[in-house]
């Protein structure tokens, strides 16, 4: 909300610098965001008429024109302006006159002498974009100071008001505001009872009392609808942001911003029968202030005569009876319209200054004296005359006292406090109450909305207390130590291991293209978001992998050759009760296996480098890979990761369609795992460390190609137990016949108790050799 | 004994001018071999006379030992030689790049969130989380927003089906701890937040943090008292000015939002804080009673406090970044600032 600083020092004018009463607005939670003057500084400027003008008689466009400016005489100034004309009142700039980027002198323009300039807004820095000159009432006064007659020696205060604070939706309440927090006396405008003097009503019905627990109606008859609006009004309407229109349209918007009470004008003519509040039927319509017709529901609350809707009520008034320039009489609303039935009317996304209101509450003591004050300016500058007001009155919100315990408010806000103190505070809020033992029983005023329980009065006593007054401790407990468990790996021990192993950490949105879903987890009903940000954001990821080619494109196009990233983050998955989520580690490698360097021979990074990471994820425990077949991945290379017993993940190289669709040059490897796998730890214990050398056997067998050597290997470990068995060599080519492979295995044997015989030891290898045989039909290699 | 004097004589020289070891073997051998000269002189002892013998012995064994330790002398100094020449030859340049795989970095807010998390830790607090599709119970109900305020509009949240949100704020994780566990609470809790919102300042997606303390005896004091100590920690600076101001929040009572002083004009006024000196950095409060009722807890025993902030936004001051989209743009060129 943006009010005029000199308007509200109308009302209350605290002994306080514009900006100390900023700060003090700021620190009792009224935040003024900004304060701006309404106009940049400029000097020696006055309110002037053209007395008459010529042409130049050496350039079309200029004309030398002779200005009153309240000087003892005449000044010739050569003006530009297309709009210049005889009888025009201006601002006029003197000579010496220090204007935004100019001054002022004594010129020769095109070989005529020029005294001074008829200046624009734009030319004063008061209005952006209008280039002709800055048109007055003609009843301005001429030689008058311009700043002096547009009042602007002032400055805007941008308040940002918490929705809790409706009481502060006005110039009133704000400055009942800063009476309290200052204790400077308020002087709030009068609003006197006007007396009916013409007998002139229209009757009103209102059929849904408890949204409507209050409205006034009254008929105003023969105003003059072409008055102009006086110029005090149109500036404080046009410092609030407001745009000024016809006179009844800028009353009702001025006593909204006065006094808080949004109110509506009713051309009566346009009214047939009575006026009633009701919930809109089935498929009634409107066609609104603001040009859009809208279909109605039975939720949002009208004001209708007897032909259907002429209001949406509270929040903006109908097109048809809408007041226009041929308007003679009126009918006047003010009302009290419960908060939560105008918050529901707005599904329409449709926010007014009044609805604003409504929907976090309006002081319902100040509805009367609204009407009062709208009645008394409508007349006063438009003439005419009044009827009585009627007025139709259910049950208004209860303001129930609500009790506060001093010991309770100390122990909460942690500082000393006195009934003396807390009256006083509550004195300068204008509460009502009374104090027994050490309770006060407080009764809410009917501006507050937001006072409720104890702890509404514990916040109001610390507002005024002042927040910065209340001191910072360190608070005192008992000492704990935080249980830290050695079997559960800490996430950031993952992230870190993923960074030394050269991956950067992404961090991807969890709504994803739904095509990603399709293409790399074969999801079809991902589950979808109703209201997207975009359609490419509309579903809810169930792996991390789209987001990493999302992020290897990205990059791609940024002309990074080589990318390693991962991931760790939630993706989600339908359960019976709902939704579930399941945190995942996922990582791609693109370009070369090792950043370009000279000790390192260049090739492209493949599944088994990515497979060391996954197994370096995992260590000390391994893994166990099997083929299978996965949307997004090679079906020929790829695994399922498998860790006691469960597929706990993927690798893989992207799918050859895949690679394709998305314009990639080289294959990514990915992986994907359950972060819950990676997170537990076995605690170690010991085992003796044998004093006997250990034995070490080589041997190499040729199998078929097919036979995997992850097979292999588990077969041995079963064999020779126990042993370390490693795989250390992989041989194709010469000697080999086509369709078969040479595997090389080291079986390193080591007992605690005695040194190992090479008689047992050949044994042992000679029975393994054999097993071999029989299961793979393996041979051995000499 | 004329002969062992020009055989010592001759085999000094000889020894003390040789530079290849297999030379110094030989020459060795020609003296002590088992046919070298000086063995030879000592096989002839026994044709001699006792008295003799034993005189001559001495002085061949002497001689011998002369020999011996000029010969390891030798031994000693070619080894040397040999050495050197080695390591000339093995000379490395040292400034050639090492061999392997690069590091890679930490996302900024990761790296924002474990510095937090051990400030926090160092107090006591433990890390808790919470799903990120939330029902509107625990995002909205529990946390005293009621149904018709304007949070809970279309145009702030995003909804998956009629009963179901992605959680606006990380604040419907102190719920679910809160039912699950007895007081006394110290937990901070971040994640993800989504809101319907994009641009400069606003993602549709990002992170926040929040932290409860709730205990028999926790006031208002302590709030200031924890918050301002964190922040002068996080930004390491001692005498950071922080201020509280009344503010509104549903969940909270007395709610108060939190400033600090701008660390880039230090107060001065410049872009960054629209020249107010100050910077928002989070909300907080005491826990409205009607949260610490919808857990179960005696709201007239227990009282708390709860503090939010924005990750991304204590990551964007910390680190001088000016646009909170970049932080999931994924861009490598932004994240390797973070190595």
């Amino acid at each position: 909300m943006k009010l005029s600083e000199n308007w509200l020092r109308t009302l209350v004018d605290p002994p306080l610098s514009r900006e100390e009463l900023a700060h003090q607005l700021t620190m009792r939670g009224i935040e003024v965001e900004a304060i701006t003057p309404v106009a940049p500084f400029f000097e020696k400027v006055v309110v002037a008429r053209v007395l008459s003008m010529e042409k130049h008689p050496d350039a079309d466009r200029l004309n030398v024109c002779r200005v009153d400016a309240g000087l003892s005489e005449p000044l010739q100034i050569v003006c530009g302006a297309p709009n210049v004309r005889e009888d025009a009142v201006v601002p006029c700039a003197l000579l010496g006159a220090n204007l935004p980027g100019i001054s002022i002198r004594e010129a020769k323009v095109r070989g005529v002498m020029s005294y001074g300039m008829l200046c624009s807004g734009k030319d004063l820095g008061i209005e952006s974009d209008v280039e002709g000159l800055l048109m007055l009432p003609q009843d301005a006064p001429v030689g008058q100071d311009f700043r002096d007659y547009l009042d602007l020696e002032d400055h805007v205060f941008e308040l940002k008001l918490t929705p809790n604070r409706a009481d502060c939706l006005s110039a009133v309440g704000i400055a009942r505001e800063i009476s309290a927090m200052t204790g400077a006396a308020a002087f709030y405008p009068e609003m006197p009872k006007i007396e009916p003097d013409c007998l002139d009503t229209r009757e009103i019905e209102v059929k849904a009392q408890s949204a409507c627990p209050l409205y006034l109606g009254r008929v105003l008859k023969g105003i003059d609808i072409s008055a102009e609006t006086p110029q005090w009004m149109k500036l404080r309407l046009e410092r609030s942001g407001i745009r000024t229109g016809n006179i009844v349209v800028d009353v009702t918007n001025y006593v909204l911003l006065e006094s808080g009470q949004p109110m509506h004008a009713y051309d009566l003519e346009k009214i047939s029968g009575s006026v009633s509040v009701r919930f809109a039927g089935e498929k009634e319509t409107i066609l609104l202030l603001n040009g859009e017709n809208i279909e109605l529901s039975a939720r949002q609350l009208l004001i209708s005569d007897e032909n259907g809707p002429i209001a949406l009520a509270g929040v903006m008034g109908g097109r048809e009876s809408a007041v226009s320039d041929s308007t003679q009489d009126i009918f006047l609303e003010v009302a009290f319209f419960d908060p939560a039935t105008i918050a529901k009317a707005g599904v329409l996304n449709l926010s007014t200054d009044a609805s604003f209101r409504f929907e976090r509450g309006v002081d319902f003591g100040m509805t009367r004296s609204a009407m009062e004050r709208a009645t008394h300016l409508i007349l006063s500058i438009c003439g005419g005359c009044a009827g009585p007001v009627s007025e139709k009155k259910g049950t208004l919100p209860e303001r129930k006292p609500i009790l506060l315990r001093l010991p309770r408010a100390r122990r909460i806000l942690g500082i000393e406090l006195s009934i003396d103190g807390i009256s006083g505070f509550f004195d300068r809020l204008g509460f009502e109450y009374e104090v027994r033992d050490d309770v006060f029983s407080v009764m809410p005023p009917s501006w507050r909305f937001d006072l409720k329980i104890e702890e509404d009065l514990v916040e109001e006593i610390a507002r005024l207390y002042g927040y910065e007054n209340i001191p910072g401790m360190r608070p005192e407990s008992a000492m704990a130590m935080l249980p830290k468990s050695e079997s559960l790996r800490p996430v950031s021990e993952l992230r870190r291991l993923m960074v030394g192993r050269g991956y950067h950490e992404a961090i991807g949105y969890a709504f994803v293209d739904a095509v990603w879903e399709k293409d790399f987890s074969g999801n079809m009903a991902p589950i979808m978001l109703k209201n997207p940000i975009a359609s490419q954001m509309a579903a809810m990821r169930s792996s991390l992998v789209g987001g990493l080619i999302d992020c290897l494109c990205f990059n791609l196009n940024r002309k990074q050759p080589r990318i390693r990233v991962f991931e760790i983050g939630a993706c989600f998955y339908r359960t019976d009760e709902g939704y579930g989520q399941e945190e995942k580690l996922a990582g791609l490698c693109y370009g070369a296996a090792f950043p370009e360097q000279w000790g390192i021979q260049s090739r492209t990074v493949d599944f088994y480098d990515v497979k060391s990471d996954i197994e370096a994820i995992f260590y000390p425990t391994i893994p166990s890979f099997a083929p299978f077949s996965h949307p997004a991945l090679h079906p020929g290379r790829s695994a399922a990761v498998l860790f006691e017993g469960k597929s706990v993940g993927c690798i893989g190289e992207l799918h050859p369609k895949w690679v394709q669709k998305y314009d990639l040059t080289r294959v990514p490897v990915l992986f994907e795992l359950s972060l819950e796998a990676l997170m537990k730890r076995e605690v170690p214990v010991l085992s003796e460390i044998s004093k006997f050398p250990p034995v070490r056997r080589d041997i190499a067998i040729l199998v078929d190609e097919k036979i995997s050597a992850g097979a292999i290997l588990e077969f041995c470990r079963s064999i020779v137990k126990p042993a370390k068995v490693e795989l250390f060599d992989l041989y194709r080519g010469q000697g080999v016949e086509m369709g078969k492979k040479s595997l090389a295995f080291r079986i390193t044997m080591q007992d605690t108790q005695k040194t190992l015989l090479d008689a047992e030891v050949d044994a042992i290898i000679t029975q393994l050799i054999e097993a071999l045989e029989k299961r793979f039909d393996s041979k051995l290699r000499i | 004994m004329q002969n062992l004097d020009t055989i010592l004589k001759h085999a000094l020289e000889e020894l003390g001018g040789i530079d290849d070891p297999v030379e110094l073997e030989q020459a060795k051998a020609r003296y002590l071999g088992k046919s070298g000269a000086i063995t030879e002189l000592l096989k002839g002892l026994g044709k001699l006379e006792p008295d003799i013998r034993r005189e001559s012995g001495a002085r061949i064994n002497k001689a011998k030992e002369a020999i011996e330790s000029v010969l390891n002398a030798r031994r000693e100094a070619i080894q040397a030689i040999s050495l050197e020449k080695q390591l000339a030859l093995e000379l490395l340049d040292v400034t050639l790049p090492g061999r392997g795989q690069d590091m890679g970095g930490l996302h900024p807010v990761t790296r924002t969130l474990e510095r937090i998390q051990g400030i926090f830790h160092s107090l006591g607090f433990s890390t808790v989380s919470g799903p990120e599709i939330e029902t509107d119970f625990y995002n909205f109900t529990a946390l005293n927003i009621p149904e018709d305020h304007p949070a809970r509009a279309m145009h702030d949240t995003f909804y998956v089906d009629e009963a179901h949100l992605l959680r606006t704020h990380t604040s419907p994780i102190q719920i679910h701890y809160m039912m699950a566990h007895e007081p006394p609470v110290k937990i901070i809790a971040p994640g993800r937040v989504y809101r319907v919102d994009s641009d400069a300042t606003h993602s549709p997606m990002f992170h926040q943090l929040e932290i409860l303390w709730v205990d028999e005896e926790v006031n208002f004091t302590h709030l200031k008292g924890v918050a301002v100590d964190f922040l002068q920690r996080f930004f390491e600076k001692e005498h950071l000015k922080v201020r509280f101001r009344p503010s509104f929040f549903p969940f909270t009572e007395p709610s108060a939002e939190i400033d600090m002083g701008c660390i880039f004009c230090e107060g001065k006024g410049c872009r960054v804080c629209s020249h107010t000196g100050w910077l928002e950095v989070g909300g907080c409060g005491m826990v409205h009673p009607n949260v610490l009722k919808h857990v179960g807890y005696d709201a007239e025993k227990y009282l708390g406090f709860a503090f939010g902030m924005g990750l991304d936004r204590l990551a964007m001051l910390r680190y001088g970044v000016n646009d909170l989209r970049l932080f999931f743009s994924n861009d490598l060129r932004f994240l390797n600032q973070f190595d």
